[in-house]
This record gives structure tokens, sequence and C-alpha cells, in this order.
């Protein structure tokens, strides 16, 4: 290839969305697994992977694990693997892992006018049953629309890439290039990225290449039931969202970048190879004075200072020293540790918060763990 | 999301601060803040019926 014409795709590259920044999902990679890396029942929460979730409402159930299976033999997948089957899905169950973008990092597509950008979907994914499947593209501010799109998994147990354009025309003309179509520059979620694993019949009236104003149309009535066996599996890793017509290279990124834009969402304590709630002293925050200068009264902590400004005020989960939630450990350094002591949080914001501790035994200091938990 | 209760706490002035939640066992507490998705389910859960806050103590 010529010089010009390397430059020229540069270019357009540039043009597309930028050479680094260009992909809007966060841990696309998979990298980040900051609450547990090992099996972990679906609960339709934040389990595993950070910034996905693992939708579940069905008969069965399945649990998702950080996987070295990877499509490049280096890195990291998010693996799902059915654990109770439901061979005969109820209309209004379903399972699907989804991902949640934040509205204001969203401006730049235009959403809700003439002008609103294509976007490109692409990630590598494996499961030992083929067969179609469907991602979705939800928009949830001001009037709710969602694109589906199916895609077929060809051979069992082989990592495949997919490719998926969603254009702001496709299926209406009036729906996200209208002022509905509008995405809020505020710091809700402004996209939802889903990936089907099973839809019942209320979710499965979509069509597939197309944008609905009905909410429930998840997917097509094509999607397989991947919780119909408890051998099957489903890998998923480089999911990359960007604008323009077809898909660019992955835009690989450090791990300590992407810790960082994931902190936004999720920060905890205790060192990242530790499931929050731990019993371990390792990493624990600490205010104290010296030893011997005991109360069995008041002891305020100092602020906690978050290491990445939160997207707002997060919910607040302390742990003590033996890893009991809603405790902290009261210390005279050096001569005594009691755990199970009540703690209070208090001037939370942002940025951080104190952990205050009204009563207990004689401390000079105390101790814990914390969670915070600003995700969409 | 599993919520099994939900208690007001007041702040050292006794200003009303946060919603002490439990969700699977584990004790959480949750800013008064539309857009945190604690409080979104709280109140999601209170107008279903299914859920009551508790008075600060």
């Amino acid at each position: 290839m010529s010089r010009a014409r390397d430059f020229a795709d540069l270019a357009g590259s540039a043009d597309a969305g930028g050479l680094t920044g260009k992909n809007m999902v966060v841990n696309g990679a998979m990298q980040v697994f900051q609450r547990a890396t090992a099996a972990t029942a679906a609960a339709g929460g934040y389990e595993t992977a950070d910034r996905f979730i693992m939708g579940e409402v069905s008969g069965g159930a399945y649990t998702t694990e950080r996987s070295t299976d990877h499509p490049t033999s280096s890195g990291y997948s998010l693996k799902a693997q059915v654990t109770t089957a439901d061979t005969s899905l109820s209309a209004a169950h379903y399972a699907y892992i989804y991902h949640k973008i934040e509205a204001q990092n969203l401006q730049h597509l235009a959403y809700g006018t003439s002008s609103a950008k294509t976007l490109t979907l692409s990630f590598f994914v494996k499961s030992n049953k083929t067969g179609t499947y469907t991602v979705n593209l939800y928009k949830p501010d001001g009037t709710g629309y969602i694109f589906v799109q199916e895609y077929t998994i060809d051979s069992a147990d082989t990592w495949e890439k997919k490719t998926i354009t969603v254009s702001p025309t496709a299926g209406s003309t009036s729906f996200i290039t209208a002022s509905a179509g509008a995405i809020a520059n505020d710091n809700g979620s402004g996209l939802e990225v889903g990936f089907g694993l099973a839809w019942g019949s209320n979710y499965t009236g979509g069509t597939s290449g197309s944008w609905s104003s009905n909410t429930n149309h998840y997917a097509t009535t094509n999607q397989v039931n991947w919780l119909d066996s408890t051998s099957n599996n489903f890998y998923l890793t480089q999911i990359q969202l960007e604008v323009g017509e077809k898909a660019t290279p992955f835009e690989h990124r450090s791990f300590g970048d992407e810790l960082r834009r994931c902190q936004r969402y999720y920060e905890k304590s205790y060192g990242q190879s530790t499931n929050p709630g731990t019993g371990t002293a390792a990493g624990i925050m600490q205010s104290g004075g010296a030893q011997g200068n005991t109360t069995t009264g008041e002891y305020a902590g100092d602020k906690v200072q978050y290491a990445v400004v939160k997207r707002a005020t997060p919910t607040l989960t302390i742990y003590d020293g033996d890893g009991t939630s809603a405790k902290c450990t009261r210390v005279n350094f050096g001569v005594t540790a009691a755990a199970g002591q009540d703690i209070a949080t208090g001037n939370s914001t942002d940025s951080g918060f104190n952990g205050i501790s009204y009563s207990g035994g004689a401390a000079s200091g105390i101790q814990f763990h914390f969670e915070a938990d600003a995700e969409l | 999301m599993n919520i099994t209760s939900a208690q007001y706490y007041n702040d050292r002035d006794g200003v009303q601060d946060g919603i002490r939640i439990v969700v699977d066992g584990i004790t959480m507490d949750v800013p008064l803040e539309t857009g945190n998705r604690h409080y979104d389910e709280i109140m999601k859960q209170v107008a279903a019926g299914d859920l009551t806050i508790a008075d600060a103590e």
C-alpha cells in the first residue's frame, strides 16, 4: 500500500471518531474485574466484569467469570456458563449481558438531529451453541428507541468476529434523527449495548436491522434459547462501538487506563486481586493517633479521597477487617484491634466521604474497607 | 435487586442523609440522589408497594 493511501486511511479514521478514544465501550477487552474473577451467579447486577451487567430473569441460571480463552491467545474474555437449564422459556423471561454508556460521552453522535452518526459495533464471540443470536442498542433518554440485529455463531467452540452497523435511519427516518432521538447531555445512561442469550416472547417482536419505538423489542423470534442446556457457554471480548460505517482495529488500552475509566463507576479499597468483603487488613483505610490515647466515644476518620471522581454520589459499602459490612475495626495501635464495631458514613459526595464510629471499644483510631458504587 | 430492609439515617445534625439498605445480606449506605441506581431501585420498589423505608432512629 502506498504512503499516500496510508495517510488517507489515517485521516479517514480520525474523521470517523479519532485514532484513540474511538471506542465508546469501557472495559471492552475484559481487562478489569474488580468485584470477582471466579464464576459468580448472574443476578441482574455488576457481578464480575466491570461495567457489564449480567441480566437474568428465568427459570434457569448462569454464571460469569474471567477467562483466559481469547481470540489472540493473550488477554481475557468474559465467560458465561449455564448452571441451571431452562428449556421452555416463559414469555417474560430473559438472559442477556449489557453495557451502559454515560450520556454526556455520546454527544458527538448528534442523535436527535439530521446529522446523527452511523455506528459500528464489533466484537469477538464464541459458544458451543451455534445459531442465531441478537444484539441490541437501547437509547433510554427522551423517547426510548431500541435497535436489534441478528448475527450467527457459525462454528461451535470457535472465536468469530462479528461486525454490526447501526444506521440512525434504519427502519425509520423519524426516530433517531428526530428531536425525540436525542441523548441528554448528562451523567445518566445514554446508550445500552446488549448481547442476547435468551429472550422470552414478550421481547422478540423486533425486526433485525431496525430501530423500534417499542422498547420491549430487544430481540427477534430467531434468537436461540442459550439457557436450554448446562453444557452451554458463551465467551465475549474486544467489544468496540465506534462512529463510522466499518469496524476499525480494536483500540487496545493499558490496564491502568482502563481501570481508571472503570473507577469512575466503581472503586474499592481492596487490592485488585482481592474480592470486596474479604477479611484482610491489606489495603485497609486507617485513621488514628498515637498508641494509648484511646476513647470509647466518637472517632471520625479522615476523608477517603477517591482515586477517580465518581459519575455521581456513590452507594457505599463499608467493611471491617473481618469482612463484615456496616462495621469497622476500632484499634489502639499496636495493642488491640476490635472488629464488628458500628460505623456510619457522612459528607459523602462524588469525590469521597468520611467514616465515623460514634462509640465502641477503646480506640486511638479506626480501620475499614469500602466499596463505592456509582454504576449506571 | 433483593432489598430485604431499608431505613433512613441522619447526619450528626439530625438531617436526613441517606438510606441504609440490606441487599443479599450486605449493608449499604445509599445517597438520596436520583440517578444513583440503588436509590432509583428503592423508589421503584416503594412506589410498587414492595418496600417500606423505616424512619431514622
